[in-house]
């Protein structure tokens, strides 16, 4: 929904404070960074990832000189030494119209529900798995990294009875359940079974705001704009400034005991805050990527710094972008959805071609899903309605590259004239679960053991 | 069966905590004042202000002090609107406005002109009869673009508004009603329309008896030549929505829900006249007001507060990017059910308030060459107080303040450090009580 230029934070302030506050600790002797010398010891962050980052702040973190090395440090270390595997949830929000993407160009059924939104044959690269389908033009990208075997389709996926609403379905996806109650998000549940106490990172949302699917019972997880997080405080610096972050990080340690659950929520997420600005103040915002990005927007640059911040080291178990646009297409579906997927696709194959530049691709998995497909038959405003089964794909060099269930057809819809699913979203988690983190997905899925694991990796 | 009211205390705190769930806080020594009617007089001076609003205070200007352009210039429209928080003398009409702005959630349609009118109807029914307001805001010219009610017609039904008139505005997710419901209470809505002008954009909606479906539906198993307003009362007359409305009403002032006794009493008022002003009383004057547990308040909610403990003007345009950081960027909710208001806090939205924080200190710095060279840490955490209006705090928050002022003492070894460093004592200061877990949250 939201055309409108969006603001760096405060970046001259922030330049100035940081002027000021090298000049003021420089005056006390602390000693300057110079390519060669260690790590910081414990840190766990390798040195590529302090070089990235201008001298000032990086003084800051050897020249701790009031505060003991904080927990964090522990949480980072640890998970840093594992190199462990990633996934990456892109949300294409509003219910993504997946007989848009892979197309039945040649099927009559196909050409008399969709009157006016029908894709002209030839006009996308055929689906190899299925020559009944064909790839729009704007998910070519798509079609390129199929062909390499790095891409898992699901051409029609969903779950039993669907829900047509955007939030209860999204909200099943988001849990991994089809509980209306259930309050944690399913990959928070994996990180509360294999994450730390001490390592926000772990979980990052880059839009912004929390991904519900982040949500953890236990463990903390983070939320950023982009790659990078600080706190400017106009007119505090040097001690007094690392004295106010230790305070602020009391009263939310403080907080988090009351009984008072609003007041305990604040003060945990206060003392999350402090922790996740010490780890990524470390790392610079001003990423260098070794491959050329699309100049989209927060999405492409969430990817090209979700790549960076993988390579400097940071431990991040799985990480949350929203794709760019709504894809709740109710009227006038065609240019919109052109072109919200185009920028979609182009940059998750520009993600793909970073991380195997980085040599960091057999590490990360990219799931990109939706809450529901929209309905066959398009309405009267050029527009599609809710509908049910809907596409993901699952991206990565780990990705095994095979259908996971079928196209369904349109001679037999559902009960409410929508696309049959022939795959369970539970069941692919089930899957990631285990055969992507090696975790049991009973842990993690309530019914686990009722769900199948279709084969995603290898 | 009548609502329990409250009956302890109503002081300077009680007061505090009044303003901050019905308004948008107290400037410097209201809340001590209101507290002086007692509860019942407080709460009906909120909810039936007498005569127009009016403003006090600076006047709103942007960052070249030039006037603001709500319909025109980027991020205005929210600057607009949260002056009126700021300055209004009528805070609760302006919050009853925000509860539909969220619960009628309408992003920019592309004209903000319809945007801002749809928000003058929030404001001028927002604690009227709720028929009323569901009837208008069905026909209002934003939400007959948000939700296509402007492309439903006879013969080519578009089904989103029909959905959430049941999901969210009136019944809640799945309660009560079907998918053929929605597809007939979509025959129902159509008929609106409007033209379409190069120079000024959508104009002219309207009811066209031509685009209507004017045959038999059947909607919640009654069957009928039903048309838009026949949709809206059914929903009204539908037996689960009083519940609906006073559960999600009560959420928005109190954080646990209400007591048993307590939602049938309320229901069982609402039905009479659908009176949104008793409902909105009843749970203001409640014992779980203000003997229940804090509660987050709203991202744009603390960044008006913050102004007007300070009785600061919008004096720049960056309230937009910081409120949409902050999580609350108005007329921008993130989809139609509105924003989530069990998720205000998170790392990123408090990076946000913090932003506001600093931006209502960064004008007042101390200046370090000429601070009290031998200020206490108590004078200190006084004198940080005074500058928000001396809010209510725990005697442990104090204490950790304290502990800061002291610690922050302790560190001024040399002789050019002890003004220095009591000067960004106090800047600090400012900033860790606003963003303290405690005063997030009232």
């Amino acid at each position: 929904m939201s055309g409108a230029p969006r603001h760096r934070c405060c970046g001259e302030f922030t330049r100035s404070e940081l002027a000021r506050r090298s000049l003021a600790e420089a005056g006390r002797g602390l000693p300057s960074i110079e390519p060669g010398m260690p790590a910081p010891a414990g840190t766990g962050l390798n040195r590529r990832s302090f070089m990235l980052r201008s001298g000032a702040l990086a003084l800051s973190v050897y020249g701790a000189s009031l505060l003991k090395p904080q927990a964090f440090v522990e949480g980072i270390a640890k998970a840093a030494e594992s190199q462990g595997k990633v996934l990456v949830s892109v949300f294409l929000e509003g219910g993504i119209d997946g007989l848009s993407i892979l197309s039945p160009v040649a099927d009559d059924k196909y050409r008399q529900l969709r009157p006016q939104l029908r894709m002209a044959p030839g006009a996308g690269p055929a689906w190899s798995e299925d020559s009944r389908l064909q790839w729009h033009p704007s998910a070519a990208p798509l079609h390129q990294l199929h062909g390499e075997g790095k891409v898992t389709v699901f051409p029609s996926i969903g779950y039993p009875s669907a829900d047509q609403s955007h939030f209860t379905s999204r909200h099943y996806w988001e849990v991994g359940e089809l509980s209306a109650r259930t309050n944690t998000g399913w990959l928070g549940r994996l990180l509360d079974v294999v994450g730390s106490d001490e390592n926000p990172l772990q979980g990052l949302s880059l839009d912004g705001s929390l991904a519900p699917s982040l949500a953890t019972g236990r463990v903390p997880v983070a939320a950023t704009w982009g790659p990078s997080y600080d706190l400017w405080a106009p007119g505090v610096w040097g001690d007094v400034e690392d004295l106010m972050f230790e305070a602020f990080r009391r009263l939310g340690v403080n907080a988090e005991k009351s009984r008072d659950a609003h007041l305990s929520g604040a003060g945990r997420v206060v003392r999350q805050a402090e922790t996740l600005r010490q780890q990524l103040r470390a790392f610079s915002d001003e990423i260098t990527s070794p491959v050329t990005y699309p100049d989209t927007g927060h999405f492409p640059e969430s990817l090209a710094g979700l790549a960076a911040m993988l390579d400097a080291g940071l431990p991040i178990t799985v990480a949350s972008v929203g794709a760019p646009g709504s894809y709740d297409t109710h009227d006038e579906q065609a240019e919109d959805f052109r072109n919200y997927l185009a920028e979609t696709c182009d940059g998750l194959l520009a993600f793909q071609r970073d991380l195997e530049a980085r040599g960091l691709d057999d590490r990360v998995i990219t799931l990109a899903w939706s809450e529901f497909g929209r309905r066959p038959e398009e309405n009267g405003s050029a527009g599609t309605d809710h509908g049910a089964g809907g596409n993901a794909f699952l991206i990565g060099s780990g990705a095994r590259g095979q259908m996971v269930g079928e196209w369904p057809g349109l001679n037999v819809l559902d009960e409410d004239d929508n696309l049959r699913s022939t795959a369970d979203f539970r069941a692919v988690y089930c899957s990631l679960i285990e055969q992507w983190f090696g975790v049991d997905a009973d842990a993690v899925i309530p019914g686990a053991s009722g769900l199948a694991r279709p084969v995603l990796i290898g | 069966m009548s609502v329990p009211v409250y009956r302890g205390r109503f002081g300077a705190s009680q007061a505090e905590r009044l303003l901050w769930r019905a308004g948008f806080g107290p400037a410097p020594g209201e809340a001590e004042k209101l507290s002086r009617k007692g509860m019942r007089r407080a709460v009906l001076s909120l909810t039936r202000p007498k005569g127009k609003a009016k403003l006090h205070g600076p006047a709103p200007h942007d960052e070249d002090g030039l006037p603001l352009a709500p319909r025109d210039a980027w991020g205005h429209d929210l600057l607009w609107w949260l002056d009126r928080m700021v300055r209004s003398n009528q805070p609760l009409t302006e919050r009853m406005a925000l509860v539909w702005h969220d619960w009628f959630a309408t992003a920019d349609v592309g004209q903000v002109a319809l945007n801002l009118k749809q928000n003058e109807l929030f404001r001028a029914r927002g604690l009227g009869s709720f028929e009323n307001l569901l009837l208008a805001v069905t026909k209002d010219p934003a939400m007959l673009v948000w939700l296509s009610g402007n492309q439903n017609e006879a013969g080519a039904p578009n089904e989103n508004y029909a959905r959430e008139l049941m999901e969210l505005f009136t019944l809640g997710a799945s309660n009560g009603y079907t998918e053929d419901d929605v597809r007939e209470q979509a025959r129902a809505l159509t008929g609106w329309t409007n033209d379409w002008d190069d120079d000024l954009g959508m104009i002219n909606f309207r009811y066209e008896p031509d685009r209507h479906d004017d045959g038999r539906k059947r909607i919640f198993g009654k069957t009928g030549n039903f048309d838009w307003e026949d949709s809206c009362r059914l929903c009204l007359e539908h037996p689960a929505h009083a519940g609906y409305l006073i559960e999600r009403l009560w959420s928005y002032f109190v954080p646990v829900p209400a007591p048993k006794r307590t939602l049938a009493a309320l229901k069982k008022g609402y039905r009479r006249d659908r009176s949104i002003r008793r409902v909105v009383e009843a749970i203001l004057m409640h014992p779980s007001l203000y003997e229940g547990p804090r509660m987050v308040k709203p991202p744009i909610v603390q960044i008006a507060g913050m102004l007007r403990a300070r009785r600061n003007g919008i004096a720049t345009d960056s309230w937009t990017w910081i409120a949409d950081q902050a999580g609350q960027r108005l007329f921008q909710p993130p989809n139609v059910a509105g924003w989530d208001e069990q998720r205000w806090l998170d790392t990123a939205r408090i990076s946000g308030r913090w932003t506001a924080a600093a931006y209502n200190t960064r004008d007042d710095e101390e200046d370090t060459d000429t601070y009290d060279e031998k200020e206490t840490a108590s004078e200190a955490v006084r004198k940080a107080l005074r500058f928000w209006g001396n809010p209510s705090i725990s005697d442990k928050t104090r204490a950790e303040l304290q502990r800061f002022a002291g610690r922050v003492e302790a560190a001024a070894t040399a002789d050019w450090q002890q003004g220095t460093y009591r000067a960004l004592r106090q800047n600090a200061l400012r900033i860790l009580i606003v963003m303290s877990p405690e005063l997030q949250t009232s």
